[in-house]
């Protein structure tokens, strides 16, 4: 199991390479990117905050959670950045690998799913005119 | 009781601080401390929510809050 919180830009294909196993007929990656608009808004650039502590405990939560779900699941990586990102960077990647496709879509998308619902990271969304905390209000 | 918070994202801006030390009552729960929160920084009322983690797990509103915990105000997360 690869969890890691990271202030460099991800490597991708290292990330997805450490899900390879023999035992595997499918490797299922997730590859978040940094959008340039919210709702019809353009977007700079993104800055991510993220309490290490606990994101990575809860990271590692959610990567077994999805093992309990899908005992086939024969690896897991998970690796999130922080700091300040730039359209069409790469914010987060989860990869998965099975025995079979299906269980590794279900058990991706399960992984970035909770991941965005429960791990301690923030980002706020620079504007030309401004700067907003996602979903920090109503 | 003295309590040791961390802060982050618009709680952080809005407390204008990563850390913020006070004095609580004793015995003090995690929704005894929002309160008096909200009370000190009525910009948290604002917030679409704001959940009390403690030691990394996040927090019941009942927990009775010790002062060797590490206490951290989680504002609505947007990772991913």
């Amino acid at each position: 199991m690869l969890i890691e919180l990271t202030d460099q830009p991800i490597d991708v294909a290292a990330t997805i390479a450490a899900v390879e196993a023999e035992g595997a007929g499918a490797v299922n990656a997730f590859i978040g990117t940094v959008r340039n608009q919210s709702t019809g808004r353009p977007v700079v650039r993104l800055h991510y905050e993220a309490y290490d502590a606990m994101a990575l405990h809860q990271m590692r939560r959610v990567a077994e959670q999805a093992q309990e779900k899908w005992p086939m699941l024969q690896k897991i990586a998970v690796v999130h950045r922080k700091g300040t990102l730039e359209i069409g960077h790469v914010a987060v990647v989860v990869a998965v690998s099975t025995p079979h496709r299906a269980e590794s879509f279900a058990a991706c998308q399960f992984i970035i799913d909770t991941i965005k619902k429960v791990v301690p990271i923030w980002k706020k969304e620079e504007f030309e005119d401004g700067q907003v905390w996602v979903a920090a209000h109503p | 009781m003295k309590l040791k918070l961390s802060l982050f994202g618009i709680t952080k801006e809005i407390v204008g601080s990563p850390e913020l030390e006070l004095t609580a009552p004793d015995p003090q729960s995690v929704a005894g401390l929002m309160e008096q929160l909200r009370t000190q920084y009525p910009r948290l009322r604002e917030l679409t929510s704001c959940a009390v983690a403690v030691n990394s797990e996040y927090a019941a509103d009942d927990y009775q809050l010790q002062e060797r915990d590490e206490i951290a105000l989680i504002p609505p997360v947007s990772g991913g």
